[in-house]
């Protein structure tokens, strides 16, 4: 089994792993193994890493920060195809105003800012449900998604990157926001694809099938 | 382009069985709440509740592997309500695959604990099931109170406050469900929902007495609601899923279809 390939679901204690690791399962070869660990072991030896995250930005980053897997998830973040997941896109950012200020992994310039729904008072935080996503750069991880396609989101803070070209999907709740950033071999979605029905499966097939460029 | 209207069956889970009866044509095994789950997912649902009723906690491990065998076929959200009253049961129904958890009545008993189980797991995955039953008379202002075990035991609590407080407590999403109106097929409480779903920011599910695919649109146009929830309009395969949707979408409400 010399050409297996082992993806990586990093677990930190912050997150509905089992889902993401079954959903990934689910549409893999049988060459791919899906694992998941809080070792950094295992993730300096996978072929890709899927980086998932719930709850708030401070006890994420205190999580990951206690882990002692930052250091790995960062090399990791900068050779290997990557995808985060909700929270695992937030802790990318520089910065997140969450809990009144939280530094981040720093890894994309940008913030993390919290919806300002004063103009539209008919709209509910956080934003929960299924919303379309428009794909913004043709990219291999929209491959067979059609476009504004719907996904499941639930979160009440979005990223907001400095560079704007790293933007590959937004979203409108009142305002639009950043809801993908696709950068050399990491991509990033706000959206749950692990719950997100057969389009969050084509995203998990098409990660499973990416080399990261 | 905006978020969609959600709607959600909900299944009735006694001792890991589905009951209140689900009659699909084509599923052999219309009891099991995995086959019915799956058949759910294929008719488009935007996320499925599962409600605990089961009498005996000595028999409530077996909705913790319904849950784990759902979850790794069905891909979208899943809600258990149902017995969740410590922070330790929440932690079991997340791990077993459940997105959310409805907690009842512990939140009536111990406030507190919607609390520590926002502040543990976060409030994404915090719903508090709200069981109202209207108080007030003819020509009084409307006036709805929390009622428990099943709407036989009232607590004295307003459902409009009550609300509130679980907001600011950090749950995400209120279930609320008219005891007046549950199991009559005579459509939701409107003014309840309303009510409720205009003093909160979160999202509030209306629940409780759909009869008609006409009653869900009404959920959403006149109660205000971001998702609504049925059982048995489409247990009895009266309607489908899809078909609520195109209903729905046929209001000018906006659906995943």
């Amino acid at each position: 089994m010399a050409d297996q390939k082992l993806v990586t679901v990093i677990d930190y204690g912050m997150g509905n792993l089992r889902s993401v690791a079954k959903a990934a399962e689910h549409v893999a070869g049988s060459n791919t193994r899906i694992c998941i660990s809080s070792k950094a072991d295992d993730i300096a030896a996978a072929d890709a890493i899927i980086f998932p995250g719930q709850g708030a930005a401070k006890a994420c980053m205190k999580a990951l920060n206690e882990s002692n897997i930052s250091h790995t998830l960062m090399q990791a973040a900068s050779e290997k195809p990557f995808l985060g997941i909700c929270m695992g896109l937030q802790v990318l950012m520089t910065h997140s105003q969450e809990n009144e200020g939280v530094d981040c992994l720093d890894i994309l310039k940008g913030d993390v800012q919290q919806f300002d729904l004063s103009t539209y008072p008919e709209l509910k935080m956080p934003h929960m449900g299924w919303n379309q996503i428009h794909q913004t750069t043709d990219h291999p991880l929209w491959h067979n998604i059609e476009q504004d396609s719907r996904f499941y989101f639930v979160h009440s803070y979005f990223v907001s990157p400095h560079d704007k070209h790293i933007i590959a999907g937004e979203t409108t709740h009142g305002n639009k926001f950043t809801s993908a950033i696709a950068q050399d071999n990491l991509f990033a979605i706000q959206a749950h694809p692990e719950k997100s029905a057969d389009a969050g499966l084509q995203l998990f097939k098409n990660f499973l099938d990416w080399n990261g460029q | 382009m905006s978020l969609a209207k959600r709607i959600i069956p909900c299944l009735d889970v006694d001792n890991g069985r589905v009951v209140k009866g689900v009659q699909f044509v084509d599923i052999r095994d219309a009891g099991n709440p995995i086959e019915v789950a799956k058949r759910y997912d294929e008719q488009g649902a935007d996320e499925i509740t599962f409600l605990d009723i089961t009498a005996t906690a000595h028999d409530r491990g077996t909705i913790v592997h319904v849950v784990e065998e759902v979850a790794s076929q069905v891909f979208i959200p899943l809600t258990v309500g149902g017995g969740i009253r410590s922070v330790e049961d929440v932690r079991t129904m997340l791990n077993a695959g459940a997105d959310k958890v409805a907690i009842n009545s512990a939140a009536i008993f111990n406030p507190a604990f919607v609390k520590e189980a926002c502040d543990t797991f976060g409030s994404q995955c915090i719903v508090v099931a709200i069981d109202a039953k209207k108080v007030s008379i003819e020509n009084e202002p409307d006036k709805w109170e929390i009622f428990t075990h099943g709407g036989r035991k009232e607590t004295g609590i307003d459902a409009i406050e009550w609300a509130k407080k679980m907001e600011t407590l950090g749950a995400g999403e209120l279930l609320v469900t008219s005891m007046d109106k549950d199991g009559t097929k005579s459509g939701f409480d409107l003014a309840l929902t309303r009510t409720i779903a205009d003093s909160v920011k979160i999202p509030v599910i209306a629940s409780g007495g759909v009869g008609e695919l006409s009653d869900l649109c009404d959920g959403i146009t006149q109660g205000h609601a971001e998702a609504v929830l049925a059982a048995s309009i489409f247990h009895f395969g009266q309607h489908t899923v899809q078909e609520a949707k195109q209903a729905m979408q046929k209001e000018g409400i906006e659906v995943r279809l």
